[in-house]
């Protein structure tokens, strides 16, 4: 079964903000809302900027979901974390409690009025009937149900950030690192995920074809 | 005697909200959603082919993740470009 996640190649990022314009778009998500953002560290700096493209990671173990005064998070069997608006009160919990930032709350009313919380869905909408109106409304497209992937994944004029299922998109990022020579240092790979599966073979080097 | 019984009638009814949830280090915070349920993705029809949504069958979740990985691989510029 796919546990959906969110990879982003920060060798790769150019801080175009098109994963951050796509998500916008395709949810139409209100202004002052960002279900997405581009992080830059070192901006500047010559050699040393790098930028990732960061949302709601979809934890396995969720903070927000852990936190919740009226549980309203969900997980879907593919490992999406979601949440119903009709039992969100906007305490605000979640945002304190997510190391991502990823909790979105409007703020278009007088007195600091906090509405209800807002974000990313993986593009898989909400506990509304999928691909209908009111769930477009409340949560925004739901692509997974039209057997798509993530706009801003599949946005990403440079491919730097993936999206699916943890293993596939593990297997495409090592393979890219592989051929590429350098960037594991960047996410840890051996500290966070081991040297590879016990008895698997390390890809391949093959030399680049198509190069110009 | 009546006055003690007083005290602890008053002091049953007033602790009666002191419990302490269970502390366990698998998340129970998912059982314990009480909103709406939502669909499954692959109980959905695939779009029209305009749209391109790939093919699946509604309702197999096996043909959805099959449809979905082929999007996923789409990802890889190397084999989408070389293959």
């Amino acid at each position: 079964m796919a546990r959906m996640k969110f990879l982003c190649d920060a060798e790769r990022c150019i801080e175009c903000n098109g994963c951050v314009t796509a998500c916008k778009q395709e949810n139409e998500v209100p202004w002052g809302v960002n279900r997405r953002r581009v992080v830059t560290v070192n901006d500047g700096v010559v050699g040393a900027e790098k930028s990732i493209s960061v949302a709601c990671m979809h934890c396995s173990d969720a903070p927000c979901m852990a936190v919740c005064p009226v549980d309203c998070f969900y997980r879907t069997e593919d490992g999406v974390v979601l949440h119903d608006k009709d039992l969100c009160i906007g305490c605000g919990y979640c945002f304190y409690a997510c190391p991502f930032g990823a909790p979105q709350f409007p703020q278009a009313g007088a007195f600091g009025l906090r509405g209800k919380m807002d974000k990313c869905t993986f593009c898989a909408g909400g506990p509304e009937a999928d691909r209908s109106e009111a769930e477009f409304k409340k949560y925004g497209r739901n692509r997974l149900a039209e057997g798509k992937l993530p706009a801003c994944a599949e946005m990403c004029s440079t491919k730097a950030l993936l999206g699916g299922d943890g293993d596939v998109i593990a297997d495409i990022y090592r393979e890219r690192v592989t051929r590429r020579g350098k960037g594991s240092e960047v996410w840890g790979w051996g500290t966070a995920y081991g040297p590879g599966r016990p008895g698997a073979q390390p890809p391949a080097q093959q030399p680049a074809k198509g190069k110009s | 005697m009546s006055r003690v019984l007083l005290v602890l009638i008053i002091a049953a009814v007033g602790l009666a909200a002191c419990g302490e949830r269970e502390q366990v280090m698998e998340p129970q915070s998912e059982k314990r959603y009480q909103g709406k349920a939502d669909t499954k993705p692959w109980d959905n029809e695939p779009l029209a082919q305009e749209f391109r949504g790939g093919t699946w069958t509604k309702g197999d979740q096996k043909s959805w993740d099959e449809q979905i990985k082929k999007r996923q691989l789409a990802q890889h510029e190397d084999k989408r470009i070389y293959q």
